[in-house]
């Protein structure tokens, strides 16, 4: 059987090549990573145009087939037939920007030297017009000796011809055969490259680019940061103000869904799986969603408009300090909201050192599932009086924990940077792409993907994890005038952490509600009201949560707690998404342990500071 | 008319520019690839446009057809003949 036809997608990065990749295959593509590296492999299908199938791999952007970072080891061995998990492509799809030609046909050039059935797409025509530039296609035809196409992908241009002329290509019996790899002297290549761009361009008329004059405004020295805070003061009022309703309304759903399930079954263990196991598992973490997706539509836009590598252009002196670059920024500062979808955009960072670091350092940000246990935690131990200057104590209180946050993650990024990730940083070279409008469905692809790879990555070790917790929880069941929290296997486990937090402050409760907080933060709230609720019936119920915390736990506990969930990597799906991201477990691993050390030595420290001072 | 030799990052926002030399030896291997895949090459027009907002730090170079970010102790490495106004 001979399998489809597969061509592969290459060009430099900013060519247009992803949106002409989905404006080929549509939606009918498939995400994947390529085995053994942190490399999104893009697949799609797409019919030729007598009706056969055919399969378009997107390799990753590249500058030439010198790699100087994985994605582009990734696009060379693909094209050598080297990469593992990829047979060798029938053809190639060359794209270039029109506009940038002298620097993407140098990789054109190298590219169409392997010998492969080749096709180029001169993308983005209209912007080059726009910029003043006229190109002559079929003259450019003649110097590759392959066929040019022009497109604007965005607009659908060209595209009929692009298949028609890998139609040909794939009909014509010809060997296939995979390239020696790069022979040229770089500096010949590129004067090569550059005398038929100078041979292709009909006239050139100088006008003022309109991305010359918007970075003027955007990358002003005054002007670019405020704009910057401003757009992200925007995103985080849009992650908190519209991701409430639909929050709300899926952990009401996943409630709703799980208790007419559980009502539909008989009183007993299984219905107690359904209920307390999945259900409440899976509802704590999916009520995550509607962060995730507005953060990443808020990425995606400012990615795709070009703004991005602005943003990171002008944080990239403040994040050199801390070892990391520019690139850094935005996924720490989405941290804020949730760690998961700051990982997931470390895709951004070329540097794969730098990328790690930001990894290992984002679940310090103060994420929003932080702040379920910080506000009762607040509530209960901190009185509600002024500091004077109108400065409350308890938003004092939080702002030092959120402060301690970004603190220990940039103390955190220098250490690991010169230890654990040693060699990266210092790098910061990147291309300033045109800005151009964003196109709903290239963002709308993108959000699902991300959207996807959540909820099966994260989605599938959640369930296991909630249905462990359950059994841990749930077993063995409490005979009459016995606890359930004394009985269970989960009991006996918080009895051993508790002989390990003893020294921190830790009481018997906290140990009990360390356990289930694993599957996400907040979930150590419901546990101790549980814990408190399961065990006090005989008393009025009258008192609040806060009340009951107040009268059993000394202040101290209380701020060693607060000191402890400022670093206790307590999050499934962060640990998951980890282990998704750097492709194994040993930094998921790293991370977890010393997370856990400095928790454990951050909460110590404050317990015993505030019992000195008589706090105990 | 020439004006005397000087390295990227002293050359003024918008003053135009051609590459006279580059010390690649004072790059790293990557580093040094990733400026020629970028297109610095001798002979070739670059000029700064913007610079970061703290510490002036990275440069904004337009370099041939493109702009490209690059940190001040990259600049460094670029020796170039500023072009008479």
């Amino acid at each position: 059987m001979n399998p489809v036809p597969l061509v592969a997608v290459a060009g430099n990065p900013n060519a247009g090549k992803s949106a002409l990749f989905n404006a080929l295959t549509g939606a009918r593509q498939k995400v994947g990573n390529y085995p053994g590296v942190t490399v999104e492999r893009h697949v799609g299908k797409a019919l030729l145009p007598d009706g056969s199938p055919v399969e378009l791999v997107d390799l990753p952007g590249a500058y030439g087939l010198d790699p100087t970072s994985p994605d582009e080891a990734v696009t060379r061995d693909v094209l050598l037939g080297k990469q593992k998990g990829e047979r060798l492509p029938n053809a190639l799809l060359i794209v270039v920007d029109a506009s940038n030609l002298d620097n993407h046909l140098r990789f054109a050039l190298q590219l169409i030297d392997l010998g492969l059935p080749t096709v180029v797409a001169l993308n983005m025509v209209d912007l080059a017009k726009r910029d003043g530039l006229e190109l002559d296609a079929a003259r450019l035809e003649a110097e590759l000796g392959v066929p040019v196409i022009e497109t604007v992908a965005v607009r659908k241009r060209g595209l009929t011809e692009v298949m028609e002329r890998l139609h040909g290509l794939l009909l014509a019996p010809r060997a296939i055969r995979a390239g020696d790899g790069p022979s040229h002297d770089p500096l010949n290549l590129q004067r090569r490259a550059r005398d038929i761009a100078m041979a292709a361009i009909v006239s050139e008329t100088p006008v003022r680019r309109i991305t010359h004059r918007l970075d003027g405004v955007l990358l002003h020295p005054a002007a670019g940061p405020l704009i910057l805070a401003t757009i992200l003061f925007i995103m985080f009022q849009a992650v908190f103000a519209w991701s409430a309703v639909p929050a709300d309304a899926l952990e009401a759903g996943t409630m709703a869904l799980g208790e007419a399930i559980g009502n539909a079954l008989p009183d007993g263990v299984l219905r107690s799986l359904i209920i307390d196991g999945i259900f409440a598992g899976v509802g704590a973490v999916i009520v995550f969603l509607p962060q995730i997706l507005i953060l990443f539509l808020f990425i995606l836009v400012l990615e795709s408009t070009g703004y991005m590598v602005r943003a990171a252009f002008i944080m990239d002196r403040l994040m050199s300090h801390a070892g990391l670059s520019g690139r850094a920024f935005i996924p720490l500062l989405s941290s804020f909201a949730c760690a998961v979808p700051g990982i997931m955009a470390t895709r951004t960072i070329d540097d794969p050192k730098d990328r790690l670091t930001t990894i290992l350092v984002a679940p310090l940000m103060t994420c929003s599932a932080r702040l379920p246990v910080y506000t009762l935690i607040i509530a209960a131990f901190i009185p509600a009086q002024e500091v004077g200057l109108g400065i409350g104590l308890q938003g004092l209180v939080l702002f030092a924990l959120y402060l301690s946050g970004i603190v220990s993650a940039l103390l955190a990024a220098i250490v690991l940077s010169k230890t654990a990730v040693k060699g990266g940083g210092g790098a910061f070279m990147m291309e300033l792409p045109k800005y151009q409008m964003p196109r709903l469905g290239d963002v709308a692809i993108g959000l699902w993907q991300r959207a996807m790879i959540f909820l099966k990555r994260a989605g599938t070790i959640i369930l296991f994890t909630t249905v462990i917790l359950w059994a841990l929880a749930s077993f063995p069941q409490a005979g009459p005038g016995q606890k359930q929290s004394d009985v269970s296997i989960a009991g006996r486990i918080a009895d051993g952490i508790h002989t390990v937090v003893a020294p921190i402050g830790f009481n018997k409760d906290i140990s009990l509600a360390l356990l289930p907080a694993m599957a996400a933060r907040e979930v150590a709230v419901a546990a101790i009201g549980t814990v408190y609720s399961l065990d006090a019936e005989d008393e009025s119920n009258l008192e609040t949560l806060e009340q009951r915390l107040a009268g059993r736990w000394s202040l101290a506990t209380a701020l060693a707690f607060l000191a402890w969930f400022v670093f206790a990597p307590q999050c499934i799906s962060t640990i998951a998404v980890t282990r998704r991201e750097t492709n194994g477990w040993r930094w998921p691993l790293f991370l977890v342990t010393y997370l856990f050390i400095l928790a454990y030595l951050a909460a110590g420290a404050t317990y015993w500071t505030a019992v000195s001072f008589g706090l105990g | 008319m020439t004006s005397s030799p000087t390295s990227l990052d002293q050359l003024k926002i918008g003053m135009r520019a051609r590459i006279s030399t580059i010390d690649w030896e004072s790059l790293d291997h990557g580093e040094a690839c990733r400026l020629r895949h970028f297109g610095f090459d001798e002979g070739v027009a670059v000029q700064p446009l913007h610079l970061g907002p703290f510490g002036r730090d990275p440069l904004a170079v337009r370099v041939g057809r493109m702009t490209v970010a690059i940190r001040r102790n990259h600049a460094r490495a670029v020796s170039v003949i500023p072009e008479a106004a």
